[in-house]
């Protein structure tokens, strides 16, 4: 499987052009493409080069709205077999099409499904990569795309290049781009790939999904996310960050306190051992702000706390604080909210 | 069942500072303990192995000092530790950490499963896992939760996945990667302790793997790191004032000015 090797063959002047993997769940192209396509629209025009989206999957919606977000190309691959994103073959496809066209860089969202097929893709080329990014860059002097990614739980930011394999490679964690203004009347062209299944081999078989999370928002792509703590007391008294969150069509999130107290479930918990969000806005109540919780949330474009302690660290990394009561406050806000 | 588990030492902690002077990590005083994720993976082979019989083989790459990062894998119940430590192996990347994981597995008789952790604290990529598999063109699986069922040279298990689970099936060997809801890990056994004190670990460097020193450590790293920096809180916070009342009003309407409401 290993392919050819580092540095022979072709040049990096004979890779061109990036492209961003469209992924689709469910016939719907996820947010974070649109995403990466804002941010990737503005790479490409730094280069000076083209930028090309590639989807797979089976009557996927509105593939013609990916040419208003910027993109110059589509490269579609429609199969029945395709439609529920089976790894392996994703990853051969995948493969053979940059081997074919050399893009110099190559993006994918951080999903679940981005970290674990896009890697391999990687390998098999075989060149680098880099995970969950939090942004960006071009060094246009050396055409080198510049990887921001944090490690350690997030204290620690580096800086990662890919000065010599084709292409440059990484995943970018959703929400750190903002969407981009559409433009309808921009032109772009749909390349229709043939799917030749027989060329490939699954090894894996999806025998049946469950879904498990029975919210209206999922808490990774929402927007708007209202997370509780230790403060809130008991399970019962979620119910009004539920309603708070309902009110602004958002989400709810929780610490590991009260997870591991039974008041949500572990789905929910926000955090170094949970989920890392970045929404819009986050809304901390009776949350102290653990690091190991903040390292989940700290890159929300707005966090506001409230808190009846007014040291708790969470006012660190609050933009809007609230030093009270959580159970005078919370209340209120929900009232005030529905009023308007 | 022959189970390889592998397992990454790393620094104990999240909170590193990075040295201004010579912008790299201070990990004095830092003590190191195996990467989290990976004692699940520890764990989930111990259990295969007290069902179906065989044996498990942790395997890290790593400094000398991973030798007690394997030692401790074998006081939780692992038989046997193999360390892939040479000068020549350091900064590496994914690629070049799976490539010389691939290399030691080829000289490795006899395995069924793969395991490795979720991701490390240090790397937080998750690359590693799925990047052995393709090498060794095995059949991957991420995110596991349960191991539902083994047998017959096929395996069941239940992967998490953003909004719910899937059940997969593939055949042995394949390559998992798991996630904490697997299992619980149990705490060191004194009978454990007793063997992995008087353990032997082997040691493979570029010799004994017979690698290409072209595709180990820094010079078979695809990627570098250029920089790094702690990351800048913009701390442009503002605690409102006055009664719940006002405070609840400045709340609303700073909100609508930015565009929330
Ligand atoms: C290895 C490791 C991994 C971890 N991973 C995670 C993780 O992923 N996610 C996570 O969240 N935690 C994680 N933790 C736990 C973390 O360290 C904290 O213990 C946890 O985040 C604290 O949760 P909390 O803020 O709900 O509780 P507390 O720290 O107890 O804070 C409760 C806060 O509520 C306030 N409060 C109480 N009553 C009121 C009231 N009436 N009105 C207003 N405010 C009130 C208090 O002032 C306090 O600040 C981890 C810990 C470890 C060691
Ligand atoms: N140096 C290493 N030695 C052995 N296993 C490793 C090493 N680095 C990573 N792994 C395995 O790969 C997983 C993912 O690591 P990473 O890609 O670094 O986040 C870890 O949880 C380990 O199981």
């Amino acid at each position: 499987m290993m392919g050819s090797y580092k540095g022979k063959g072709m040049g990096n002047e004979d890779y061109s052009g990036i492209w961003v993997f469209a992924e689709q769940r469910n016939g719907q192209i996820k947010n974070v493409a649109y995403e990466l396509l804002g941010r990737a629209r503005e790479l490409a025009d730094a280069l000076g080069v083209e930028l090309s989206a590639v989807c797979f999957g089976h009557e996927v919606d509105d593939v013609n709205g990916l040419i208003a977000h910027g993109v110059d190309k589509i490269y579609l691959v429609d199969s029945a077999e395709l439609g529920d994103n089976q790894e392996d073959l994703l990853t051969q496809q995948l493969v053979e099409l940059v081997q074919q066209h050399r893009p110099e860089i190559l993006l994918a969202g951080a999903t679940a499904l981005g970290r674990a097929f896009i890697p391999r893709v990687a390998a098999a080329l075989p060149t680098g990569l880099s995970a969950d990014c939090t942004d960006l860059d071009i060094d246009a002097d050396k055409r080198l795309l510049l990887q921001t990614k944090p490690t350690f739980g997030g204290n620690i930011l580096a800086v990662i290049t890919c000065p010599e394999a084709r292409p440059q490679m990484a995943t970018v964690r959703p929400h750190v781009f903002s969407l981009h203004e559409t433009d309808g009347s921009r032109k772009g062209e749909i390349i229709k790939v043939d799917f030749k299944r027989e060329r490939y081999t699954s090894r894996t078989k999806l025998v049946e999904f469950v879904a498990e999370v029975a919210e209206t928002v999922k808490i990774e792509e929402a927007d708007v996310i209202v997370a509780g703590g230790r403060g809130l007391e008991k399970a019962e008294n979620f119910e009004m960050i539920q309603e708070l969150a309902s009110v602004m069509g958002g989400a709810v999130g929780a610490t590991r306190v009260a997870v591991d107290e039974g008041w949500l479930a572990y789905p929910h918990q926000i955090g170094q051992t949970g989920k890392t969000v970045c929404p819009r806005l986050y809304i901390a109540v009776g949350i102290s702000g653990a690091l190991q919780h903040v390292v989940g949330m700290q890159t929300s474009e707005c966090i506001v706390a409230i808190n009846d302690d007014p040291h708790a660290p969470i006012f660190e990394v609050a933009t809007y604080g609230i030093v009270g009561d959580l159970f005078q406050v919370v209340p209120l806000l929900i009232e005030k909210l529905k009023k308007r | 069942m022959n189970v390889v588990v592998c397992l990454k030492q790393v620094p104990g902690t999240t909170q590193v500072k990075i040295d201004p002077e010579t912008n790299t990590l201070i990990r004095q005083g830092i003590e190191n303990i195996i990467n989290p994720f990976d004692t699940y993976a520890i764990e989930e082979g111990v259990r295969l192995r007290e069902r179906f019989g065989g044996k498990v083989t942790a395997i890290s790459m790593g400094p000398p000092q991973a030798e007690t990062a394997l030692k401790e894998a074998i006081s939780l119940g692992a038989d046997e530790g193999i360390l892939l430590s040479d000068p020549a192996f350091a900064g590496a990347d994914t690629w070049a950490t799976s490539c010389t994981l691939f290399m030691a597995l080829r000289k490795l008789e006899k395995y069924d499963l793969i395991i490795c952790g979720r991701q490390t604290l240090d790397g937080d990529t998750g690359q590693v896992g799925p990047q052995l598999a393709e090498m060794l063109a095995l059949p991957f699986i991420a995110y596991v939760s349960q191991i539902e069922e083994v047998a017959d040279g096929e395996m069941r298990v239940r992967r998490m996945v953003e909004d719910g689970y899937e059940i997969m099936e593939s055949s042995l060997p394949t390559v998992l990667t798991v996630v904490k809801e697997i299992n619980t890990p149990r705490l060191p056994s004194l009978r454990g302790i007793a063997r992995s004190k008087s353990a032997s670990i082997p040691v493979w460097g570029v010799e004994e793997l017979n690698a290409d020193p072209d595709k180990v450590g820094l010079s078979g790293s695809f990627t570098r790191v250029v920089r790094i920096f702690s990351p800048q809180r913009v701390c442009r916070g503002e605690i409102f004032q006055g009664d719940v009342e006002d405070q609840v009003d400045c709340l609303i309407s700073r909100l609508k000015d930015d565009g929330f409401l």
